[in-house]
């Protein structure tokens, strides 16, 4: 009963993106036949359009609408491109199958006078295509080639073709689970986990599993390999959103680390056009500038890059709360980062015993 | 005590002696202007003859020197319709230097009686063989072979020969023989012959190549420019040696009747005044003027304000007509193509007048002779093919003419011809390949092309807008195509759309609304690509339809 539930949900959701595909299809085929020059409405995506929302705790788009129009000798092509993207989509949404960014790219080169001069242009593409339809792109089936995984007790369903009502529960894996398309587009079922960990490294990860830092903290682990994907994202989101779990999220101790927890906290400007990537309420808690005095651990100092990053984190509004502000001044005032490894000084088990239940008492 | 010797020096000599001066300066250079005097004299006698000239040249290699140089003996043949020599003239004018027909005011291709006889005195002192000139008025044929007597400056003889003409044939056939390196100079020749028939429509031009390699420049009319008439000097170009040689065989018995008799455009009046002016008693005898006087004289004629302009009926301008014939028919230019020719009114510098007369030449078959200006130059009918950067013309259309007034950019192929014609050309040097910069004559070839761009704006707008149009029409009927295609799948209908009203619509030249959008990066051919940052059309708030609040996603 519950399974065949959860598959026409996932069916729906296929179902509404082939419609706006089509009906894209349809408004441009109509205004051909109306002898018109097809154009399309859809949402500036310039920078003075994209503003800080504090109701939805995350950039969004403003109220800007540009025409994208064919009748533009220069902009024709683009909007041949983009015809092509929103067919090649809905092929892949009918024949329920994925592609990632790069195959989208070499596929358009299979295409006369369609292909890209690169890949940025084709990206730019489908985050048009992403704005006019109101859709992130994995809802086309088209995915990053970035993994990241996840581990901890979390039971979900497939949905992805002869998968579909196939469960599996996220601890099977030793390694973790990767999050792909099969992952992203699963639904979740069960889980007896009360939080969710969110690592920056990979060999972070490792230890928490090996450690069995679910069962200890109840936690599922989410390991984002640097700044995180998309998706993942939207899996943190989804967890959080839908069973309330707080999230927090553990990232080396300098400027980038700060920003790819910032990013799971309220998304990024380059997604503004999309919702359900933010988890406003994930905490970050560490590794901190202050850890590196309290825990006293062996640092490296800062460089001049690192330097100017954090002073174009300062000049962020939503660096201006603590306890990001308090701890990038001291950032600046101790001119010294820590990465997550920096533990093992104290022992292999050492943040899994003290740091971390510390931390997460603290927050 | 050694003794000194002391040594005249005929012309000849001199000139054996100085020959890069005349411009035999290499063995290359040296057949270039050997052919280039000989088919001038050609052009010359064809004029004066009232006849369209049709000439044969033929350069046959002879025998190959043995010397580091690798150079060749060639023989060389060049045949004309023109006037023909009287028999008793041809030894002066073919073996003398400084003898010729053409001392009057008026203009034509040689000068001082130098050229044509520098060949044949260059072809003897490098192979030690005799010139054979062959020539007829219309009566007998008389044939030369003669030698020069570089010491004496005069010819020697070996042979005579008289022909009857039972074909009533008329022209001058020379042959001689020349040590020279034709290989390194062809491509020169070649364009000297192009640049020639282009500026003597009239010309029917054969030339043979050592090679034996045919080149033919038909003619393009038949009509020949106005003949020019032999002028008496005007006062403001006089020098005091030209004025002494008046002085020693006038008839006149004053100053006043010397005036009005030895120069052109005085009438009694005028003379008068200008010995007043010049503080020289109108009654006095030419023959008793002493040396300061005539210097006080020729000063004050460079300065008497009252003079008529210089008469310019002694030029013999192409014309408008004439000048386009030949520029079409040598550059092959379709009804496309765009051609402006102008001749200037006569103007004058130093007492001298000159025309100058112009063209300008775009479109589609210019492009094929590259980007960019390619300048023609012609003095009296003559092209100039060297030193083109040290030339006033070159000057003027680099310099001073704003191009961009005309639309014409860096690349714009485009062709401009300038021709100065002039009984005296303002050369820089004694290689007579390039113009000075005389203020006077650099005015007029600039007004001379700005008259004839003109038009030409009119022409590169157009033809920028027609090309524009091309490529639009290009664009869209490759991606129109294309999106039909592709919103017909996407929309899963039987037929595409059809695009030919759209098409249609691109067909019509565009109106304002979009061309704005192009010229602003002027460069239609620019490939179409994604702007990285949005620079697309903004649109008006009241346009705005309403986010459907379905943002949020899940
Ligand atoms: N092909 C020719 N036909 C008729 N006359 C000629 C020809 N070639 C030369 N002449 C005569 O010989 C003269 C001398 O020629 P040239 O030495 O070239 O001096 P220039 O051409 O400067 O007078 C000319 O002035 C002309 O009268
Ligand atoms: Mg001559």
């Amino acid at each position: 009963m519950v399974m065949a539930k959860k598959i026409s949900e996932a069916e729906r959701q296929r179902d509404v993106v082939e419609k706006s595909l089509k009906q894209l299809g349809n408004l441009i085929y109509d205004q051909i036949n109306e002898g018109e020059f097809p154009w399309i409405m859809m949402q500036s995506r310039s920078i003075d359009n994209i503003q800080y929302d504090d109701t939805v705790r995350q950039y969004i788009l403003g109220d800007r609408m540009i025409k994208r129009h064919s009748r533009n000798i220069k902009h024709i092509r683009p909007f041949t491109q983009l015809v092509w993207t929103a067919w090649f989509a809905r092929e892949l949404v009918k024949l329920r199958k994925t592609s990632t960014l790069r195959e989208v790219y070499y596929s358009a080169r299979g295409q006369r006078d369609i292909e890209y001069n690169d890949q940025k242009e084709s990206d730019n593409i489908i985050t048009d295509l992403e704005v006019a339809l109101n859709k992130a792109r994995e809802e086309f089936g088209i995915f990053p080639e970035e993994r990241s995984a996840i581990f901890g007790d979390l039971t979900i369903e497939y949905t992805v073709p002869g998968y579909e009502g196939r469960r599996t529960n996220l601890t099977d894996h030793p390694d973790g689970v990767m999050v792909g398309p099969a992952v992203t587009s699963s639904e979740f079922i069960e889980t007896t986990a009360n939080k969710i960990l969110v690592i920056e490294k990979g060999a972070m990860f490792t230890r928490l599993v090996e450690e069995q830092a679910h069962k200890k903290f109840n936690a599922i682990l989410v390991h984002t390999a640097g700044q995180s994907p998309r998706s993942t994202r939207n899996i943190i989101h989804r967890l959080n959103k839908m069973w309330g779990m707080p999230v927090y999220i553990f990232t080396d101790g300098d400027p980038w680390g700060v920003h790819i927890a910032m990013v799971i906290v309220s998304g990024s400007a380059n997604a503004a056009h999309l919702r359900g990537l933010t988890t406003p309420d994930a905490k970050w808690i560490g590794v901190w500038a202050s850890d590196i005095i309290n825990y006293k651990l062996p640092t490296e100092n800062l460089t001049e890059f690192d330097k100017k990053r954090l002073t174009e984190l300062q000049s962020d509004p939503r660096y201006k709360e603590d306890p990001w502000n308090r701890e990038i001044e001291t950032f600046i005032k101790l001119q010294k980062k820590a990465e997550l490894e920096a533990f093992s000084l104290y022992g292999l088990t050492y943040i899994v015993d003290k740091y971390l239940p510390e931390k997460l008492n603290e927050n | 005590m050694a003794q000194q010797e002391y040594q005249a020096v005929s012309p000849s000599d001199f000139f054996y002696r100085n020959r890069e001066i005349a411009g035999f300066s290499n063995p290359s250079r040296a057949i270039y202007v050997g052919i280039r005097e000989l088919l001038e004299n050609s052009l010359d006698a064809c004029e004066s003859a009232q006849e369209p000239p049709k000439i044969y040249i033929r350069i046959t290699e002879e025998s190959i020197q043995n010397n580091e140089n690798s150079t060749v003996i060639y023989y060389i043949r060049v045949e004309d319709n023109g006037t023909g020599v009287p028999s008793e003239q041809i030894p002066a004018c073919f073996a003398q230097v400084f003898y010729g027909s053409k001392y009057t005011l008026k203009q034509s291709r040689g000068t001082f009686g130098l050229g044509g006889t520098m060949t044949i005195l260059f072809g003897q002192i490098t192979t030690h063989k005799p010139v054979i000139v062959t020539s007829s008025t219309g009566e007998d044929i008389h044939q030369f072979e003669m030698m020069i007597d570089i010491q004496k400056n005069q010819a020697q003889i070996l042979r005579h020969s008289i022909y009857s003409n039972v074909k009533k044939w008329r022209g001058t056939i020379v042959e001689l023989q020349m040590e020279g390196d034709y290989p390194r100079i062809q491509s020169r020749m070649i364009e000297y012959f192009k640049q020639t028939a282009m500026v003597n429509p009239y010309l029917d031009l054969t030339f043979i190549d050592p090679k034996n390699r045919l080149y033919r420049f038909e003619r393009g009319t038949d009509i020949m420019p106005v003949l020019p008439r032999a002028v008496r000097p005007h006062p403001h170009g006089i020098d005091v040696e030209t004025f002494r040689r008046l002085i020693s065989i006038t008839k006149t018995k004053d100053m006043k009747n010397f005036m009005m008799e030895h120069f052109q455009g005085i009438g009694s009046i005028t003379s008068e005044r200008f010995l007043t002016f010049a503080g020289i008693e109108s009654k006095q005898k030419p023959i008793n003027l002493s040396p300061e006087e005539i210097v006080k004289i020729v000063y004050a004629a460079k300065d008497f304000k009252e003079f008529k302009r210089p008469d310019s009926s002694c030029l013999s301008p192409i014309g408008q007509e004439l000048l386009e014939t030949g520029i079409r028919k040598e550059l092959g230019l379709t009804e496309d193509d765009f051609i402006k020719t102008i001749q200037r009114p006569a103007a004058t510098y130093s007492g001298y007048p000159f025309i100058i007369e112009a063209a300008v030449v775009a479109g589609k078959t210019v492009r094929k002779l590259g980007q960019g200006i390619t300048l023609y130059r012609f003095a009296n009918k003559i092209p100039l093919l060297f030193d083109e950067s040290s030339c006033v013309s070159f000057k003027v259309i680099s310099k001073n003419i704003n191009w961009k007034t005309y639309k014409v950019n860096q690349d714009t192929p485009l062709v401009v011809a300038i021709h100065v014609c002039s009984t005296k050309i303002p050369y820089k040097s004694v290689g007579k390949e390039f113009l000075a910069d005389q203020p006077e004559v650099e005015k007029e070839i600039a007004n001379a092309i700005r008259k004839a761009a003109r038009d030409l704006r009119i022409f590169i707008s157009h033809s920028l807008r027609l090309e524009r149009q091309r490529h639009r029409l290009n664009v869209f009927s490759k991606y129109l195509p294309k999106i039909s295609e592709f919103s017909q799948k996407l929309a899963d209908k039987e037929e595409s759309p059809d695009i030919q009203k759209l098409l249609n619509e691109v067909n019509v030249p565009p109106q304002q609304e979009e061309t704005e959008d192009e010229d602003e990066n002027g460069s239609s051919d620019d490939d179409v690509i994604l702007p990285e940052d949005e620079d697309f059309p903004e649109v008006e708030e009241d346009e705005i339809e309403e986010d459907d609040g379905n943002g949020e996603k899940n």
